[in-house]
């Protein structure tokens, strides 16, 4: 395969375990942990994948992994070609890597200052890097605070210079570890569309740990769903709606409250006042005409499951506590 | 985008400017408070002024001390105080290490392509250290002139050699000490006790301590090395806790053998760090 075909991260059966030592000194005894169990993922050139998981399932552990910071215990990593951990600072050159919890900016310098130290630390030839650090400044609109030290930035500034300083050495991959965490509703935006947009114009693979399902919803063609260490679903957004069973809602305006409403395939599971919602099991048409042949219906909503249940279902599925 | 891929020398010398950039870097950002740093540097000017206080009003009590006179202690002094004062410009901020650890920066210097030791040697980079060099540096000269030296030619020439291995040795005790806080992020107080600790110790001639403590400082912990056998060299006196006298002539090979050990703990300590992943 050329190398443009290639994948940009190969890992077969990655696994990453933890020595954990639990009780008091005499008794100390040690427990192997497994972070990371099996992980299979190929992800392809210009691909946008959205990496999901609750907390502790193993996304960071395998983002460390695959940026060189962690050792693998067991399994097999290429990431554009390299082993991250035995060839951790080639591999800098080549990738973005974006913490959304800490910057990887300079707190005290201005962010100019960081950006322009970027460039030497990745010897990026200067013609190169004034052509980019001015594109990156237009659409990520750094200008007005390029002089501010970065410790002065609001989270959303700071994102932003974040990603132009590790999109500055033209990195075929970005790895984002939950890049729009604590961001307000317009930053958020900004920054997706920003991506989007690189995606395209550039094909920059991009690969991104989140919790927020707006960012895969609007980002994401393919999903990976961690659960306990290993991988739960790996395929497109729509595949991920059929693959767990998140019923439909029928959300009824009544004249005046009733009691419960009980019809064949249409279950209550809240009310409020003259407001109820039913779980639908079956055709919402039988259903509704049912409602409408018992009750005074004001107004009807359909509610298509939202990716947060779908997720949440997937999450549920695997973990043994629920049922 | 280049990549490392270049020769050993090529390489070396990259970093070396790497080195300089980044620490330019921190001091031009300190600079946009010039009130702050000027406030910091004298304080560390004046610390530096009691320390030298201390060793003179000592000395000058006592007449001479262990056979020394003022300004004799005063070269074993600005010999310590040098090679501390620049070990802490150079290597000062690795004793940060744990700090970075804690909050994940030390994470995003792993993901840069330079060496995270030069990113920590320079993190917070600042000038104001010079506070504690400069005077250390005059009260050298004048001791130096001061003191009954016999200025051979081999010691004229040795006296810069036993200064760079002065300032390597402290450079890697800074730096091995450091390395534990890879182990116990919070070890950075017990790192002190070694690194300023020693610093303290190795300010006075070490004749005034018991034979333990100077033959731990001598084998274990090389710190005579960095004030105590130059001096005496430079001196040329012969050892009055009753070591070999040949033992000042192997202060370059001790700063060279420590740099070594030093370098081998910050690989293992990054090994570690990169398999916990703490």
């Amino acid at each position: 395969m050329s190398p443009e075909h290639a994948p940009v991260v190969e890992a077969v059966g990655l696994g990453r375990d933890f020595t954990v030592r639990e009780g008091r000194f005499p008794r100390r005894r040690r427990r192997t942990v497994s972070a990371v169990r099996d992980v299979d993922l190929t992800v392809h050139p210009g691909e946008i994948v959205g990496y999901l998981g609750p907390n502790g399932a193993g996304k960071s552990s395998t983002m460390k992994m695959l940026t060189g910071i962690l050792t693998p215990t067991s399994g097999r990593v290429r990431v554009t070609g390299l082993d991250p951990s035995r060839e951790r600072t080639r591999l800098a050159s080549r990738i973005g890597v974006v913490f959304g919890q800490r910057t990887s900016l300079w707190w005290d310098l201005p962010l100019w200052d960081s950006l322009a130290l970027t460039r030497h630390l990745y010897r990026v030839p200067a013609d190169d890097h004034a052509r980019r650090l001015a594109e990156l400044t237009g659409v990520l609109e750094l200008g007005p605070f390029l002089s501010t030290p970065v410790r002065q930035l609001s989270l959303g500034q700071r994102m932003r210079g974040d990603l132009a300083a590790a999109l500055l050495h033209g990195p075929r991959l970005l790895v984002l570890d939950e890049p729009t965490i604590g961001l307000d509703v317009v930053s958020k935006s900004t920054i997706r569309e920003f991506l989007l947009r690189l995606n395209a114009r550039e094909g920059t693979t991009i690969l991104l740990t989140t919790h927020d399902l707006g960012d895969v919803e609007r980002l994401c063609e393919r999903v990976v769903v961690v659960d306990r260490g290993g991988i739960a679903y790996d395929g497109g957004l729509d595949g991920l709606r059929a693959s767990v069973p998140a019923p439909r809602v029928l959300v009824v305006d009544l004249a005046a409250p009733a009691p419960p409403i009980e019809v064949p395939g249409g279950h209550c599971t809240r009310v409020e006042g003259p407001r109820q919602w039913l779980e639908l099991s079956a055709n919402p048409a039988r259903v509704i005409s049912e409602v409408a042949g018992a009750h005074e219906v004001v107004d009807l909503t359909l509610r298509e499951p939202g990716i947060e249940s779908v997720v949440a279902a997937l999450y549920r599925a695997g973990s043994p506590s629920a049922v | 985008m280049a990549e490392t891929h270049a020769p050993a020398p090529e390489r070396l010398a990259w970093t070396l400017r790497t080195y300089v950039r980044l620490a330019w870097t921190w001091c031009r950002a300190l600079a946009q408070y010039p009130a702050s740093l000027l406030l910091l540097t004298g304080m560390v000017v004046l610390a530096s002024a009691a320390e030298m206080g201390a060793v003179a009003i000592v000395f000058g009590h006592a007449g001479t001390l262990v056979g020394f006179t003022v300004f004799e202690g005063l070269l074993v002094y600005a010999l310590a105080a040098t090679a501390f004062g620049c070990a802490d410009l150079l290597m000062g901020s690795v004793e940060r290490l744990g700090q970075h650890i804690r909050t994940g920066s030390f994470d995003a210097m792993l993901v840069r392509p330079v060496s995270p030791l030069v990113q920590l040697a320079t993190d917070g980079f600042s000038p104001r250290r010079l506070g504690k060099v400069v005077p250390a540096l005059a009260v050298l000269a004048v001791s130096l002139t001061v003191c009954d030296i016999d200025w051979t030619v081999s010691r004229a020439l040795m006296l810069p050699v036993l200064l760079a291995s002065s300032i390597a040795l402290c450079c890697a005790v800074w730096l091995a000490a450091s390395c534990t806080q890879f182990v116990a992020t919070d070890a950075r107080e017990a790192a002190n006790s070694l690194t300023y600790g020693g610093q303290a110790l190795t300010e006075y001639p070490l004749a005034l301590y018991g034979r333990g403590i100077v033959r731990a400082v001598t084998f274990a912990v090389p710190l005579a090395f960095v004030s105590w056998q130059p001096a005496l060299y430079l001196l040329d006196r012969p050892d009055p806790t009753g070591l070999p006298a040949a033992l000042r002539w192997a202060a370059p090979a001790v700063a060279v053998l420590s740099c070594v050990l030093a370098a081998a703990a910050w690989r293992s300590g990054l090994r570690r760090y990169r398999s916990t992943g703490s």
